[in-house]
């Protein structure tokens, strides 16, 4: 077995002569580029794990006058701030990682789509983008990137909406097809990717496809940066190996007493004890877009999952119906149910419900809600009822 | 052309299709109901997910296009059992008190509740939760939060048919809803009443304010004289509401049925169309004659027609600059009812005071213009009661008449007779044909010089068609038009109202007349008219209006003998005195929120 203890790994924030990276890329041919970030097996890291070497190649392959790359920096994702983390502290490698993207689809316009509560990261992004724009200017590569403010709202990060909200509407998802690649910002073909994906690609063009591949399993290759939140005595920001289990996670993070960890926040699911060993934290097992959340047995698993439906209920854009009410019926189904005026037999209408909520949603979001739902009430139905 | 097959039959289809319309092509419906044919593609409701073998999640119909080699379920368990619970969870939200509903029996919704047989509710009821408002400011429009499923239809239509933009989605989550600027009422907002998204609302969250009480209250008081008219586009459209097939004439029928109601006088509104045209046609040509020979820069042009009550709040709203280039006519309806209450009472010796004056409409900013503080000439309420060509079939199925087996009759008179030209006013470029025809024979002493009079290039449903005429061999003391070539732009739908006042004001538009009606396709498309609606509807409604025009025994305003009469004998000359007083009126800008 290659992954006994939790791997610490350092790419994500080693600093990096992106000057020196980028004029190897800039040698390369389009699809060479592609094709190296294809092998090295990078999955996106923004939740939705699809490979980016293939969006790359699907974006670089459509012809257009206009392509756009885009930073998703939104983080919304409660317990998450690693793309904070990042940015402050290596905001060149994030802009690097556009350049490298708009040379592989062939963009001449890059956006950095900023979650509104960290304007405060401003002043040093333009520093940072001052240099870049240097940089850029060196090499003749035509390619500027300009910041854009979020609009607050936890939607506005899913891409398609966040495409609306850059044209000055209502952050509302999109009907896929057509995928950004094809149709994206401003109908254009755009290439989205989170400041974490887009910084891992610089770390794959600097050190190759191998390096990064020699890390992490079949399904899930390298590492990945995570939030470590909840009640763990080391809460913060670690890069570590993907493949781990939650058990050595635990092992590694917990506080001894551990009794869940909520692995991907909101959307993502809820891991119980009994289920540590044998789940890998990972696309083969739960995928995570950074957040992990720990509880020990002093903490109301009712609460836990009330918080979370409070939190889609409010957060749902709302223009679905099965994300709409049935974030609602959710969250007042449970709390009937604990009130006692529904018998515990409803909440397997309810976990029918969230079902349909998964494969009727029109989004990621509410497809995603089913999630929290199902794994804490399937495994802790004692606490929910009583 | 795409492969795929639905529900195991194979069917072939052109690559763009929905999975919705393929399905249809095997004779599959897919229930629906944020989906229209007027508007883009929302894929909000999910009613119409379906399964894709090997997809993780369901797809919606309306909104993906067919792919190659793609299997489709149309009703399998998974999906029956998504579409029950999506129902259920509108239901939940939704006061679904069918039984005191306006829309009760004619509602998406319900049908669809009817379809699924839902029962006993699954989910808790939401209902007492959410802080819902009936909006009833309106003259013209209900909004009922209470009653709305969210589909957008109505923010779609007024954005994308109407370029308005009166409505919108407004907070997120649970609070979600369709909304004003700040939510204010309807009525203080910049909605020009049109009533397009009331047609479109597949719920009763959008419907018109009805008046038919107070009309039946009218009819039955034995003191009131109550006169009605009809407005040309509700000929073509009430058949629909009682039965009948898109594109059938009930003119006669419709008389009749009115008769049997307990109208005292039935009377036609073409006849005040017809009497429009003398005035807005005089109304053109006096002022090219201002602008051409008396060179006078204080008179605007080009104009624009007036008869749409929904167009004029637009303006008002949106282009105020340009309220001078409007003709100061009435429009038909309210020609009518300033008429109604002096000539026709003094005709028919009757007290102003006892005539109840009621407009059969298609349209629901009719009910707006009749409340506009001006419309008020007689020295009475010009129009007392404007009821849609909806509310009138629900009249005549509240009085058990048997309208399809009713005799045809005919109109009273006066102010009932009218002609083949008053009929088009009903379908967009209908004012400016009939205007022509007119017009142009007025100056040149000739018929105009198109088949049968019937002038094809401003007829259609092109949203903006232009036209001109050559004016030639004029009358002596029309010589100043001699050789002009009047130019005409035609547009229908606010959307492509906006578009012809932006080009004018950008300087694009090189015209003389202009005619707009708020409604796609005309009053024959009037928010006013039976739902549902789409083009093609609305293309056999059209066809019905101008077989009814060839059908007329005069096709030319100035040839109806009550026109003749009432300059007369009562009126004197068009633009004339008692015609400033009676048939003319004035606009106001109006706030843009
Ligand atoms: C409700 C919702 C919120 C999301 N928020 C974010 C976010 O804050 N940041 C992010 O990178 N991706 C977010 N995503 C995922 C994006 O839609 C998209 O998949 C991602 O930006 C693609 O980048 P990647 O391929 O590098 O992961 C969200 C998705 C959903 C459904
Ligand atoms: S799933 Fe939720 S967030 Fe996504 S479109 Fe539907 S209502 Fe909006
Ligand atoms: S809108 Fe439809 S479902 Fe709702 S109460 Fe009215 S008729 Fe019933
Ligand atoms: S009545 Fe017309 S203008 Fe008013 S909201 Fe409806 S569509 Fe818009
Ligand atoms: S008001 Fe009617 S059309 Fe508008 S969203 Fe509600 S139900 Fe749909
Ligand atoms: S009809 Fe397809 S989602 Fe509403």
């Amino acid at each position: 077995m290659k992954n006994t203890h939790v791997k610490r790994v350092d790419l994500i924030f080693e600093r990096t002569e992106c000057k020196e990276v980028f004029a190897k890329v800039i040698t390369m041919k389009p699809d060479d580029i592609c094709q190296e970030i294809l092998e090295s097996g990078l999955k996106g890291r923004g939740g939705a794990g699809f490979p980016t070497g293939l969006k790359w190649r699907f974006t670089a392959l459509e012809e257009s006058d206009e392509k756009y790359v885009i930073c998703n920096a939104d983080e919304g994702e409660p317990g998450t701030f690693k793309d904070r983390q990042i940015l402050d502290e290596v905001p060149e490698k994030v802009f690097c990682g556009m350049a490298i993207a708009s040379r592989a689809i062939g963009a001449r316009t890059g956006i950095v789509y900023l979650r509104g509560e960290y304007k405060f990261l401003l002043p040093k992004l333009n520093k940072a983008l001052d240099e870049f724009h240097k940089l850029m200017k060196e090499f003749k590569h035509d390619f500027e990137v300009r910041i854009r403010l979020g609009s607050g709202a936890y939607i506005c990060g899913e891409e398609s909406a966040l495409f609306e909200s850059i044209e000055g509407k209502r952050g509302e998802p999109r009907n896929k097809p057509p995928y950004p690649t094809t149709s994206g910002l401003f109908s254009k073909p755009t290439l989205i990717n989170n400041v974490e994906t887009l910084d891992y690609c610089v770390m794959i063009m600097k050190y190759g496809a191998q390096h990064f591949q020699e890390l992490g399993t079949k399904d899930s290759r390298g590492s990945k940066v995570f939030s470590v939140s909840g009640d763990t005595p080391r809460a913060g920001i670690y890069e570590l190996e993907l493949g781990m289990t939650v058990a050595q996670f635990v092992a590694e993070f917990g506080d001894g007493d551990t009794k869940a960890v909520q692995v991907g926040g909101a959307s993502g699911f809820c891991v119980p004890r009994k289920r540590f060993d044998e789940t890998i934290i990972g696309f083969e097992g739960v995928p995570t877009g950074g957040s992990m959340k720990l509880f020990n047995s002093s903490r109301s698993m009712y609460n836990v999952l009330h918080n979370y439906l409070e939190f889609f209920t409010e957060e749902s854009c709302g223009q679905c119906t099965p994300c709409r009410v049935g974030c609602q019926q959710l969250l007042k189904g449970v709390e009937a149910v604990k009130k006692g005026e529904k018998t515990s037999k409803y909440l397997d209408e309810l976990l029918k419900l969230s079902r349909t909520m998964k494969i009727a949603s029109k989004c990621g979001l509410g497809q995603s809600v089913g999630n929290a739902f199902s794994s804490i009430v399937e495994n802790f139905k004692e606490e929910i009822i009583y | 052309m795409i492969n795929l097959s639905i529900n195991g039959l194979l069917v072939e289809v052109p690559e763009g299709t929905t999975i919705l319309e393929a399905a249809k092509k095997l004779n599959f419906r897919i229930p629906t109901l944020c989906n229209h044919d007027d508007l883009c593609v929302a894929g909000n409701c999910r009613v119409c997910v379906i399964e894709q073998l090997g997809a993780r999640t369901l797809t919606a119909a309306c909104a993906t296009p067919v792919s190659e080699g793609m299997q489709i379920l149309t009703n399998s368990l998974k999906v029956r059992a998504a579409r029950k619970h999506i129902i259920e969870l509108l239901l939940s939200e939704h006061n679904a008190d069918c039984t005191k509903c306006y829309k009760n029996g004619k509602c998406e919704l319900q049908n669809l509740a009817n379809e699924f047989s839902v029962g006993d509710h699954l989910f808790l009821d939401l209902i007492d939760l959410k802080d819902y408002t009936i909006d009833k400011f309106s003259p013209s429009i209900q909004k009922d939060d209470s009653k709305c499923i969210r589909c957008q239809r109505c923010v779609r239509t007024c954005e994308e048919l109407q370029g308005v933009n009166a409505l919108t989605v407004a907070y997120k989550g649970e609070h979600q809803k369709i909304s004003t600027f700040e939510d204010l009422s309807m009525a203080e907002v910049i909605c020009t009443s049109c009533g397009q998204c009331v047609n479109r609302c597949p719920t009763g969250a959008l419907t018109e304010r009805t008046y038919l009480d107070e009309v039946w209250d009218a009819i039955l008081d034995p003191e009131k004289h109550v006169v009605v008219q009809t407005a040309p586009a509700v000929r073509v459209g009430l058949g629909e509401e009682l039965g009948l097939d898109a594109g059938n004439r009930v003119t006669g029928k419709m008389v009749a049925a009115l008769k049997r109601l307990g109208f005292n006088s039935v009377l036609d509104t073409d006849f005040s169309a017809d009497l429009t045209i003398m005035e807005e046609g005089t109304e053109l040509l006096m002022r090219l004659k201002k602008v051409l020979v008396d060179k006078d820069e204080s008179v605007a042009l080009p104009m624009t027609t007036s008869c749409s009550p929904g167009w004029v709040k637009f303006i008002e709203h949106a282009f105020p600059e340009y309220l001078p280039n409007v003709s100061t006519c009435k429009s038909p309806q309210q020609m009518f009812g300033a008429l109604a209450k002096t000539y026709f009472a003094k005709v028919r010796n009757l007290d102003p005071k006892n005539i109840v004056s009621v407009s059969i409409m298609p349209c629901t900013a009719k009910k707006y213009e009749a409340n506009r503080p001006e419309m008020r000439s007689s020295g009475f309420k010009d129009v007392d009661f404007v009821l849609t060509t909806r509310e009138l079939s629900r009249m005549i199925r509240q009085a058990g008449i048997n309208f399809n087996k009713l005799e045809e009759d005919k109109y009273d008179s006066i102010m009932g007779v009218s002609t083949g030209a008053g009929v088009i006013f009903g379908a967009t470029g209908g004012v400016m044909e009939a205007a022509l025809r007119t017009a142009y024979e007025l100056v040149t002493g000739r018929e105009v010089p198109f088949e049968n009079l019937n002038i094809e290039p401003v007829r259609g449903m092109e949203g903006v068609r232009k036209a001109s005429i050559m004016i030639e061999d004029c009358k002596p003391e029309w010589k100043f038009l001699e050789g002009v070539e009047l130019k005409c732009v035609v547009a229908h739908g606010l959307v492509n109202a906006r578009k012809v006042m932006q080009d004018l004001k950008d300087g694009k538009l090189d015209v003389h007349f202009i005619e707009i009606m708020a409604c796609p396709g005309g009053c024959l498309g009037g928010g006013g008219q039976p739902i549902p609606t789409n083009e093609e509807i609305r293309r056999k409604r059209a066809e019905a209006i101008y077989e009814e025009d060839m059908s007329m025994e005069y096709r030319k305003s100035h040839e109806n003998p009550e026109i003749v009469a009432i300059y007369r004998d009562f009126l004197g000359e068009p633009l004339g005195h008692k015609s400033h007083q009676l048939l003319h009126t004035h606009y106001k800008e109006r706030d843009r929120y």
